[in-house]
């Protein structure tokens, strides 16, 4: 059974169908890629799934219970958990804090001491060993983004959802973050990852899903799909365009 | 600063204001039966706002109800029960307060919780008029100015106690992620409204159980008394020069406004409220980040 099913799920702002009847499925353990032109609402895609909007129609089935009504907190707690494309991290507090949050409250919830317990060996994982004192809001860009993942994590999610976290990294920390999403993917936790780093798609993604004007316009492997003719045409524009 | 010497701190502190009552004056008790109120309602207001950041101008609101639970109830049943009912009546009016208006942010929750204490307000000098065929009440008690000095006493050692309580739950750990930043915290798991709601409604049950309190020592309240804006205004902005961020902040700012407010009061009692805005204006521009984030940046 498919971890995540997408079913015909819609939703507008104003006159713009931002996602238009998409549908989609995961399956448990898979590292899934959402791809597409800026625009084609892969980000809303995602904010759909977690609940951060409402969808005006489908349906999202995650292990069985469809979720496209439910609280964003009732579905981090079903299992989702997330980060954001631009990155948000809870400035003064810790960055143990940050990702204690995660841990304190996700689908696993924990007492806050022992969480606070857990976050070294996280934060190790993403490479901020040692730093846990720090506030998360002196870290750089990248490392605001690591935290992100950590605090994600800390969740103990059944699927995670990842937007753009690739978006920004320089070819040494480009490598580094996809061993960790292998990593990550390795555990047993399934990945939808919103990306337009293409050799980390072509790296990590069994399976991509492209959107282009809030619909699915092609499916399959990484090769496969971006091959597509009407992929080539979302991305180049049409012969005689 | 660690909960053992933080407790120890707080029981210390009330053993000494305790100890010191049998040798107090009349001026003095007053005095200090005002800063053990203002302690105990800075501190619970910022038990929601410090970590929520969300500014209430409800606490004349909330206190104004627990004097009236006093003038209403004291006469006909036990006083433990009376302070009781003033709790329980504090936290729920907080809780459907709330559930309508926590979503609202910023100056909205502002104008909103002010605009809330001046609706209750006009409502009981309304219904008093109307049901009651008076202006005020007069609230005849046998509960000395004693007697409410030490159960201020209490009231401060509980608040103290809850927040320390708080701090250290999940319930307070979902306020500060709320604090910094709603849609993360929603995202984590937290159930935003439900945090909100619980802690405002903890907050205001003690700022109703403080009102409740003080009632007997006007012996006459009227709206105006009881709902006074300006207890809002002086709550919020001893907290605000305390530092709303720590559980001791509150106290280290209402030790010396509470002694200034007397003396503006005493000599100036025309001109109080423009003082009042002056001091307002200068905590906010010198220490932002209250007296407590000034010796926090000390060390």
């Amino acid at each position: 059974m498919s971890l995540l099913t997408l079913e015909n799920l819609s939703r507008s702002f104003g006159g713009l169908r931002a996602v238009d009847g998409l549908s989609f499925a995961v399956e448990p353990g898979q590292v899934l890629g959402l791809v597409g032109p800026n625009g084609s609402g892969k980000t809303t895609a995602l904010n759909l799934i977690t609940g951060n909007l409402r969808a005006d129609s489908g349906r999202v089935i995650f292990a069985g219970r469809d979720i496209a009504r439910s609280a964003p907190h009732s579905i981090a707690r079903a299992g989702i958990a997330r980060t954001f494309q631009l990155v948000r991290v809870m400035a003064s507090m810790s960055i143990a804090e940050n990702v204690a949050v995660g841990a304190i409250f996700g689908a696993a919830p924990c007492a806050p001491a022992e969480a606070m317990r857990r976050a070294p060996a996280l934060l190790a994982r993403i490479g901020l060993e040692g730093r846990g004192a720090e506030p998360a809001g002196k870290l750089t860009y990248i490392d605001q983004k690591r935290l992100e993942l950590a605090r994600a994590l800390a969740a103990q999610p059944r699927l995670l959802l990842l937007d753009e976290w690739l978006a920004g990294l320089n070819p040494t920390e480009l490598e580094e973050g996809i061993a960790l999403i292998r990593s990550i993917a390795a555990d047993g936790v399934t990945i939808i990852m919103v990306e337009h780093v293409m050799s980390a798609i072509r790296a990590l993604c069994g399976r991509i899903v492209v959107m282009n004007a809030g619909q699915r316009i092609a499916e399959g492997t990484p090769d496969a799909a971006l091959s597509d003719p009407a992929v080539i045409a979302a991305y180049l524009g049409d012969d005689d365009a | 600063m660690n909960s053992p010497i933080f407790l120890a701190a707080v029981a210390a502190i009330a053993g000494a204001f305790a100890l010191v009552q049998p040798h107090l004056g009349p001026f003095w008790q007053s005095l200090l039966i005002n800063i053990l109120m203002y302690t105990a309602l800075a501190t619970a207001w910022a038990l929601f706002s410090g970590p929520t950041r969300y500014v209430s101008l409800a606490t004349a609101a909330f206190f104004g109800l627990g004097a009236y639970t006093m003038a209403f109830l004291g006469e006909a049943m036990p006083l433990p029960m009376v302070y009781l009912s003033a709790a329980v009546i504090g936290a729920v009016v907080a809780a459907i307060v709330g559930l309508s208006t926590l979503r609202l942010s910023g100056v909205y929750f502002v104008i909103f919780t002010f605009g809330l204490a001046e609706l209750i307000r006009q409502l009981v000098t309304w219904a008093e008029a109307k049901f009651g065929g008076t202006v005020g009440r007069f609230v005849f008690v046998p509960v000395s100015p004693t007697d409410i000095y030490f159960m201020l006493i209490a009231a401060c050692v509980a608040v103290f106690a809850l927040g320390w309580w708080v701090q250290r739950s999940r319930l307070g750990w979902a306020l500060r992620a709320i604090g910094e930043d709603e849609t993360v915290a929603r995202h984590a798991g937290i159930d935003v409204t439900r945090a909100k709601v619980l802690l405002f409604s903890l907050s205001a049950s003690v700022m109703s159980v403080v009102g409740c309190i003080m009632a007997p020592r006007w012996t006459y309240i009227d709206a105006t008394i009881a709902f006074n804006p300006i207890i809002s205004f002086q709550v919020l902005i001893m907290a605000l020069l305390g530092g709303a961020a720590r559980l001791y902040g509150p106290v280290l700012g209402v030790v010396p406004l509470a002694i200034l407010f007397e003396l503006l009061q005493a000599n100036f009692p025309n001109h109080f409220s423009i003082l009042l805005g002056a001091v307002f204006l200068a905590v906010v521009y010198l220490v932002p980040r209250g007296v407590a984030g000034l010796l926090e940046k000390r060390r």
